[in-house]
């Protein structure tokens, strides 16, 4: 394209190259492949001890379910964890960059993270990007001085709630937390509505579906229950099993194992710390 | 007028000229929720009429009794619900010159919708509203919906607008065959609070319809509870602050 002698490499930044093509595609009527979304159910409650999060497993690319059963409860910290929806990529980035950072703050102050430090770094990271990191969270722990949950928009804004849902399946959720909330939940109750908000968006809505992971932060102790319920079994499995007819004969049968490549050493020295 | 001789031109080409097409709607009601109880059918919306995102009208009756077995409720423009109102009055009244001692069933009320709203849309020229017709004849109990584009199905619970996305969850739960009167009641101003709290169009003050194989009853305008007290509301930002 660049008409220098030598070619040098770009040095950074956004490259144009293939605008060009792109546009002359989309002028033709073929569309870019959409993003890898979380199309999604995602909620968080604050109860009696603590804050407990929960979110469905469907990670869908357009009409096609490209992950039946995906992790959208991310840790953040010891006592702090968050459930994205949006571009999978997004959430994924975002939660492990802000979560590395926590790491480093801890480091250096010594000190358990807070609530508010994970939020204020994610809203300062969302808002600089003026909504094109399209990632929808809701953020829950517990710290020194309480039990917290926020949602953070795609923009950069901020919630502070009692309990909160995002992602397409969100009105269903809603729907549940509006007509049965209410405060000083035990934990028990709590799972209960939480597991009932996701199942309404698992099943109202074509977006989310799978199973149903749950989140308990309390002071001092969490709980992360992976597929705390699997409402979508498959039904019906083949009890026979697979089997393949008998077409080739085997003639030789001769088996060479792999020599291990790497030799262990026992007792080495200790990386420097 | 050159818009009176170009009219005349296309007359023969389009027989309404763009400016009588319905295009966006003006002043709209919000959902309508509908379920089939013990006696027949429960069916409850707001009196809200906005214009545009003006709360314009309070006082709008958007559930309107048809004939002696039918109930219809509407969401969307309010002017082409009272429009059906007409046809529907039209249709009831030729019924009834038949004197035949038969009248039109909440089934045979839907089917006709369904033609009237397809065919409208056909022309590019819709009515825009989402309608519930239920109704109770016979003995049999008849719940159904019709949207904008003629899209017609019958169900055990309805519902329009919003109520489909936050009320039709709670309903595929919780509702079950031969739900007594205040079951249902409950069931619905549950619906209905939520859609409250949810629904930017949504007001508090709302009217229960019911309609069994003895008549129809429309409820008074009455208005829900609802509960602000929660922890968090009182001092949001104690915690995080610059957020709200």
């Amino acid at each position: 394209m660049s008409n220098s002698a030598i070619d040098v490499p770009p040095k950074g930044g956004f490259s144009f190259d293939l605008c060009r093509r792109n546009d002359m595609l989309s002028k033709k009527g073929v569309q870019p492949p959409s993003y890898r979304k979380t199309g999604t159910t995602i909620v968080g409650l604050v109860f009696q001890d603590g804050v407990i999060l929960g979110a469905d497993t469907r990670a869908t690319e357009g009409p096609i379910v490209c992950d039946k059963n995906c992790e959208k409860i991310h840790y953040m910290a010891p006592n702090i964890y968050c459930c994205g929806a949006g571009t999978a990529a997004d959430t994924e980035a975002v939660t492990d960059m802000v979560s590395s950072q926590l790491q480093l703050h801890r480091y250096h102050t010594g000190r358990e993270s807070r609530v508010v430090t994970a939020l204020t770094l994610l809203k300062k990271h969302l808002f600089n990007y003026q909504g094109h990191v399209s990632a929808a969270l809701v953020l829950g722990g517990v710290d020194v001085t309480g039990p917290h949950l926020h949602t953070i928009y795609p923009h950069g804004s901020t919630d502070t709630l009692s309990f909160a849902t995002m992602g397409s399946g969100s009105l269903a959720a809603m729907a549940m937390f509006e007509s049965k909330y209410k405060e000083g939940l035990t934990r028990d109750e709590g799972i209960k509505l939480v597991v009932e908000a996701i199942c309404s968006g698992i099943f109202n809505d074509l977006g989310s579906g799978s199973n149903v992971d749950v989140c308990v932060i309390t002071k001092g102790h969490k709980e992360y229950l992976r597929n705390h319920l699997l409402p979508n079994p498959r039904t019906y499995v083949n009890p026979k099993g697979f089997s393949f007819t008998k077409k080739t004969e085997v003639l030789l049968t001769k088996i060479t194992p792999l020599k291990e490549k790497v030799e262990v050493i026992e007792g080495g020295d200790a990386m420097e710390e | 007028m050159e818009s009176n001789q170009s009219n005349q031109h296309n007359s023969l080409l389009a027989s309404e000229a763009d400016s009588q097409r319905t295009l966006y709607p003006y002043v709209t009601g919000t959902s309508v929720v509908a379920i089939k109880y013990k006696d027949g059918i429960l069916m409850a919306s707001d009196m809200g009429g906005s214009y545009g995102s003006t709360l314009r009208y309070k006082s709008v009756e958007r559930i309107k009794p048809v004939g002696k077995h039918s109930l219809l409720g509407a969401s969307g423009e309010i002017s082409d619900f009272q429009e059906i109102l007409r046809y529907l009055d039209e249709l009831i009244l030729y019924d009834n010159m038949w004197d035949d001692g038969n009248s039109l069933g909440p089934k045979e009320v839907h089917s006709y919708l369904t033609r009237v709203m397809y065919n409208r849309r056909n022309k590019f020229n819709p009515l825009w509203n989402s309608l519930i017709l239920g109704g109770v004849k016979n003995g049999h109990k008849y719940l159904g919906m019709v949207s904008m584009i003629g899209v017609n199905f019958e169900d055990d619970h309805v519902a329009t607008g919003f109520g489909n996305h936050l009320a039709r969850p709670i309903l595929r739960d919780e509702w079950h065959e031969n739900l007594s009167f205040e079951d249902g009641v409950k069931l619905l101003e549950k619906c209905m609070r939520v859609l409250l709290y949810r629904d930017r169009s949504a007001i508090n003050k709302l009217q229960i319809a019911k309609i069994t194989e003895e008549g129809v009853t429309v409820s008074q305008p009455y208005s829900l509870k609802t509960f602000w007290g929660f922890s968090a509301f009182q001092n949001p930002t104690v915690g995080a602050e610059g957020s709200w």
